[in-house]
Order: C-alpha cells, then structure tokens, then sequence
C-alpha cells in the first residue's frame, strides 16, 4: 500500500495533519481569550483532505484554498505565525490586518490565491491560472477546493463548463463535509452523489474517503497526472464530516448525535496513525519527536503573534491600486516567438470532422492578413443622425397609461 | 486616413498584442466572428487560437479565467458582447479583481471592455450605462472615451496597466465618428480630464457620446452669446478633480450632463465634490441633465424622451448661464 510514498513522506504527512490540528486548537484557546478578531472556522476532521490534496502536488503548482484548508496553507510552506497573525489582525500578518481567517496567498513563490468568502468564484480563476499555465509552457496544474454548499452556486458551473470545455489543467476538490452552514446535502443538491454533477461537464472524476489521508493522496496525485497529461480537468469527491459548528458562534445542535458519533469513530488522525503503527512506519519515540517539534514550533510562533503590533491605522488608506509597487510578471516556459505572428496564423473557420466530433480541427494555416488594421474589412460610415421620434407615427397617444 | 471609433479600439488591440504575447483576448464570439460588433474582426488570423478565445455564455467564467490569468501574469482583454451583460459578473469584478491588490497585494491586469450606451434602439438590455456600479468600487478603473484617438491611447493605457480596468465603449459612437490619428505608438493616460471647448460664462462636464452632444450645444450656444467651457472626463474612476475645478474657478457655473441615469450617476459626486472644494467659486446651483430614473425604453419616442439631447443640454445650459 505505501508504495508510492517514503517513510519519510508519510512522517512528513503525519507531521502536517498533527501541525493542522494543533494549530487550530491553538487558535481555538486565542479566540476564547478574544485575541482572534471575527469568525474562527474549523477544519477539524477534514484535515487530511486539505494536507493530502496539497501533498499532491509539485512546487511550481498552484492551488486557492478554501476557508478551512489551512493544512493547504502548511502543505505549501506557510507558517503558522503567518496563519496566527492573520487571524489576529497583526501587522505581520500576509495581509497587514487587512483581510483575517485563512484569506491570504502569495502569486510568486507558494503559488496559492488567496480564497474569498463568495463561493465558487475561485472555481473559473483557477480556470484561468490553469490556462495561462498552459499558454507559458509551464506545464502546471491548479486545484481548488469547493465544499458541498458551493457545488451550488452558478461560478461553479460557470467555471467547470469552461474548464471542462478548454480542457484546462485544473483539479477540482468537493469536501464534501455533509453539511452548508447547517443545511444537509441532502436538502441542497438532489444526487446521492456530488462527483456525479463531473459527468455533466464531461469530466473524469472519483470519490476518495476524505479521512483517509493516504488514499486522498492517491487519488489527488491521479487526478493531478491526469490533468498535467492534458486531459482536462478532474473532479474529486472527497467524503468527510464536518466535525464543529460553521464557526466557533455555532453549536451545530442541528446535527444529530448519532452522525457526529460515528464520524469521530473516524477521525482522520487516530486512523492514521494507527495506519502508521500497522505498516511499522514509526514508534513511539518518532511520534514523540514530530509532536515535541510542533509544540517548539506552535509555542514560538504564538509567541510572536502575540508580540506582534496592531497596524498602523493610516494604512487602511493604502493599496487600493497598483502604482508600480508590484511587478506582472510572465515565467515563460516556451519559445515567445512561438506566440508572436505569422506562425500561430490560422484560417478563423470551424471545420467539424463528424457530427460525433466534438472538438473542432483547424484547418491549415494561411498567410496571414496584413498587420495593419486599417485593413481589416469594417468600413467606418459617415456621421448618422438619429431619426427624430415621433414623425413616423401620425398619432400621438396620451401618456396617462404609463403604467 | 481617418479612423473611426471602433477601428481605433481594433488598432489599439492588434497593437498591443503584436508588442506584447502576454495580451490576450477572450469572449463571447470574439474569435471566429470577430465579436458581435466586429472590434475583433481578423485578430483570429492574425494571433491564433491561443490568443483569441472564443468562450461559452459564462460571463463569470470568464471575467474569474481572466483574473487567473492575470495572477499568472498575462494581460487579458475580455470582450462583454454587450456592456449590459457585465451585472452576471459583478461579484469577479467587485469581490476579487477589485480587492485583491488592497488586501493581498495581487495585482489583477485585466481589462474588461464593451459596447454601451443607448441611442441604437438597443432597448433595455443592450443599452444600459453600468459604470456608476464600478465607480462605486475602490479597486477598479472606469474608463468611457469619447474621441478615436482616446479609444486607442487609453485602451492600450488600460492594457498596460497592472489595474482592472473597465473599458466602456459607446456603441452610438462605433461608426459614427472618426479622426485622422497620428502613426506609430501612443497612449492616453487614465485619469485625465480635458478641456475640449474653453468658454468663460460656464462649464459642462461630459463624457462619451453625451460630449458630442454638449459640444453641439455649446455651438448653439455660441450663436446666443454664451461661451460655453466643456470638459471631457474620459475617466471616472479615478475622477480627475483638478481639471474640473480649474474650469470652475474660471467661469463658475456648472452643468453635468450624463447618459448614464440621475440619481447616483457621476453629476451628483461631482455636485458633491465642487460644492465641498469650490463653494465660493460658484455663482449659481450646479445643474444636470442626465436620463431618466428608468430603465432605456426601447421605442424610438420613448428612448429619446428617455435621453438628454442637444435642446435638453442647450435650456439648462442657456438658464444656468443667466441665473
């Protein structure tokens, strides 16, 4: 079963999955002494799906997570001081104090777009990296997340059709987690399963048990494979619980007791580290180690949250625009010339193989028309004037029937 | 040669994408039709299928693709086939192009533009004038030329800029006018007003098509005795203030004339604006002339009922100049 993952690897999960749970408890502790500013939400439980999607991927890859995937965050080289003070409205903070929760990235090195609180709109812009990818020669892959709430709103559509349709690189997370805010899945969305809504945008899709971390790393990398191979984008449903309130203000009473019990026989943690045990991964002693490191770590990294200062209050008015203080910047990875006219000159004509063909061919290319515009087949007209209303018609009607 | 309006902003396109691979252009039927109104037409043959996309109806879809890319780092052009149509994307534009700079320090180079505006018998739905929803919205940049030569020098402007840029083309302007523009390169910066007519007894703040008709009413004007300043925005967000309170300064009076309609349109913020910075300069109310508090009807009596026209801008204009 772990052929493809070291010992090593499977520490370094171990290592994620307990750093995402201990982090949280610990946000947990600096919420009730009302040192996390609004709302806190809770990943417990859905852990291994934030640590073992990102695991799947490689550096230059890009990912936007969602609210609760701060495992993601972990995965790509975050650290919890960066997720701490950004809870804390700390001027260390990714964001200076000006956005909380988990709502930060970083375009250049960790390659993760910040998430919003409107779901599914990161859906088409992963759509996009994914694309842009593709058109610099970078040979990547994006993946985000969407919870089951999400798969119903029209970006999610919007985003996978088109995804779908220019068979973009792109890996699509569903955590399903059972429960939008505290409406089941069942009253939201008419499937006994999410991955079937894959089929309707002709797209390859899976089911993972989202709390078993080694199997979401599976089926992510698969997925991941498939979609760097130029297949067109992927669909993972992950299965999972969510184990808290939506956020810490909600008591979830709506969620029976019986469901909660019986996922918390699942947690992915105790699983996995019973998994660990069993395949003679670790002993004591390791587990002992990574769990004294990450103690070390969260310790001081607290720590320096607390130490860090509110924002200057004068910043708010700052960075509305771009006046030069950030660079857009290109990594291309093929030839520019490939791009640059005559050679990606083509005749603008659809040519369809068959009637069962669904995508069009081109046909060859052609000398291309001339640069300059002037040439392009539009001609201007002179200045028109508008007809004046009313001399058409002989009689006027009153205007009292306005409505 | 003269050029008109809309082979201006085709210019402006072929251009920029001939000097830069990162330009890309992206919408509905932009490709192998060469979009609904033709701005794109030949741009298939000459750039490829890479770089000019035909998408599906997914305004979302590809208002939220061209935000990737632009993290990415390239610089998409996305063409709304009608400028009506850019409401089923409010939330990409306002939620996460607009912020992402502020909170993230992402910049979103992106350009959104289409045709606008009434006057074509367009009816409710391929008339409207959005751009106050996005002027309302720190983050982005609303742009509505009125010359061939501003449609060119700001759209490649808006192009190059690292800012989402919203690119209001009035479509009663496409073919209807046309100018001799200078060869080679150049640019318009965004953000800047200009005087297009001095005059001494008032100025008339304008933009888009409702310039032309503010200078034709200053014309009229003329022959009664009144000179008549007008000012061209060209950009309103970010409104430049300067350039209007300079003209009031000197002529004191003021009417803001829009297509866009009354209440929250461009003239009440620009009232605001000169009352808060220049009340001493004024010698009279600041007056306005804008479309009704209705959507545009599509009929022609209705539609012109609907709009300000040259006699609607000449009364104001001639009873503001004698208070």
């Amino acid at each position: 079963m772990p052929a493809t993952l070291t010992r090593e690897q499977h520490l370094e999960l171990y290592y994620f999955l307990r750093l995402n749970r201990e982090l949280e408890e610990q946000m947990v502790r600096l919420f009730r002494q009302n040192k996390i500013l609004g709302g806190l939400y809770s990943s417990h439980g859905q852990e291994a799906i934030s640590v073992g999607c990102a695991y799947a991927l490689g550096p230059g890859d890009w990912i936007a997570p969602m609210i609760r995937n701060i495992g993601a965050l972990l995965v790509r080289g975050f650290k919890p001081r960066e997720v701490l003070t950004q809870h804390m409205a700390r001027f260390d903070s990714p964001t200076r104090g000006k956005d909380g929760t988990s709502h930060f990235g970083d375009l250049k090195v960790r390659h993760v777009v910040a998430p919003t609180s409107v779901l599914g709109d990161l859906i088409p812009v992963m759509t996009g990296v994914a694309m842009a990818g593709r058109y610099l020669g970078q040979n990547i892959v994006t993946m985000t997340w969407i919870g089951d709430g999400g798969t119903s709103t029209g970006a999610f559509h919007e985003g996978l059709n088109l995804a779908a349709s220019q068979k973009a690189p792109l890996v699509l997370i569903v955590e399903n987690n059972q429960w939008a805010y505290s409406t089941p899945v069942e009253r939201q969305v008419p499937l006994r399963n999410l991955v079937d809504r894959a089929k309707a945008y002709g797209m390859e899709s899976a089911i993972v048990d989202g709390n078993d971390v080694v199997a979401v790393v599976r089926a992510a990398k698969d997925a991941v494979a498939r979609a760097r191979a130029g297949k067109g984008p992927v669909l993972i449903e992950a299965k999972t619980m969510r184990m808290e309130g939506h956020a810490q203000h909600d008591s979830a009473d709506y969620v029976p007791k019986k469901m909660r019990d019986l996922w918390k026989q699942r947690d992915p943690l105790d699983r996995y580290e019973k998994y660990l045990t069993q395949n003679k991964l670790w002993d004591a002693k390791t587990k002992k180690e990574i769990d004294a490191r990450i103690a070390a770590e969260l310790r001081a990294d607290v720590e320096f949250a607390e130490n860090s200062p509110a924002p200057p209050a004068e910043l708010a008015a700052l960075g509305v625009y771009c006046e030069g203080c950030h660079t857009v910047d290109a990594v291309w990875n093929r030839p520019e010339e490939d791009l640059q006219p005559p050679k990606s000159s083509v005749q603008a004509e659809w040519r369809m193989a068959s009637t069962d063909a669904p995508a069009p061919a081109l046909r060859n290319a052609k000398p291309a028309p001339s640069v300059h515009s002037g040439n392009t087949g539009v001609k201007s007209k002179s200045r028109g004037k508008s007809k004046s209303a009313g001399k058409s018609s002989q009689r006027r009607p009153g205007v009292k029937a306005g409505c | 040669m003269e050029t008109t309006y809309l082979e201006a902003i085709r210019q402006a396109l072929f251009e920029e994408m001939e000097r830069d691979p990162t330009v890309l252009l992206m919408g509905e039927d932009v490709g192998v039709y060469g979009g609904a109104f033709k701005v794109s037409a030949g741009l298939l043959e000459r750039f490829g299928w890479e770089r000019v996309i035909d998408t599906p109806i997914s305004e979302t879809g590809i208002v939220g693709a061209a935000v990737g890319m632009g993290y990415a780092g390239l610089r998409p052009v996305v063409e709304m086939q009608f400028i009506d149509f850019i409401a089923c994307c409010f939330n990409q534009l306002t939620n996460i192009a607009a912020k992402s700079h502020y909170l993230w320090g992402a910049p979103v180079p992106i350009v959104v533009r289409g045709p606008c505006g009434g006057g074509v018998h367009g009816g409710p739905f391929h008339s409207a004038n959005p751009e106050m929803y996005f002027v309302h919205t720190p983050g982005l940049k609303v742009v509505c030329p009125a010359t061939a030569y501003d449609a060119k020098g700001m759209l490649k402007s808006a192009i190059r800029d690292n800012n989402p840029v919203l690119f209001f083309e009035h479509k009663f302007l496409y073919r209807r006018i046309k100018e001799d523009l200078p060869q080679g390169d150049f640019t318009v910066p965004l953000g800047k007003a200009l005087v297009r007519r001095q005059g001494r007894d008032l100025t008339i703040v304008s933009y888009a098509a409702m310039l032309h008709t503010s200078l034709e009413a200053a014309a009229q004007l003329e022959k009664e005795g009144i000179e008549t300043e007008v000012i061209d925005l060209r950009t309103l967000l970010p409104l430049d203030r300067e350039t209007i309170l300079a003209s009031i300064a000197r002529t004191n009076k003021l009417l803001v004339v829009h297509e866009d309609t009354r209440t929250g349109g461009i003239a009440g913020e620009i009232a605001a604006m000169v009352t808060e910075s220049a009340f001493e300069d004024l010698d009279g109310p600041i007056r306005r002339v804008t479309s009704l508090d209705t959507p545009v009807p599509y009929a022609e009596s209705l539609e012109q009922y609907f709009r300000p026209d040259v006699a609607k801008v000449v009364a104001a204009a001639r009873e503001l100049a004698h208070y």
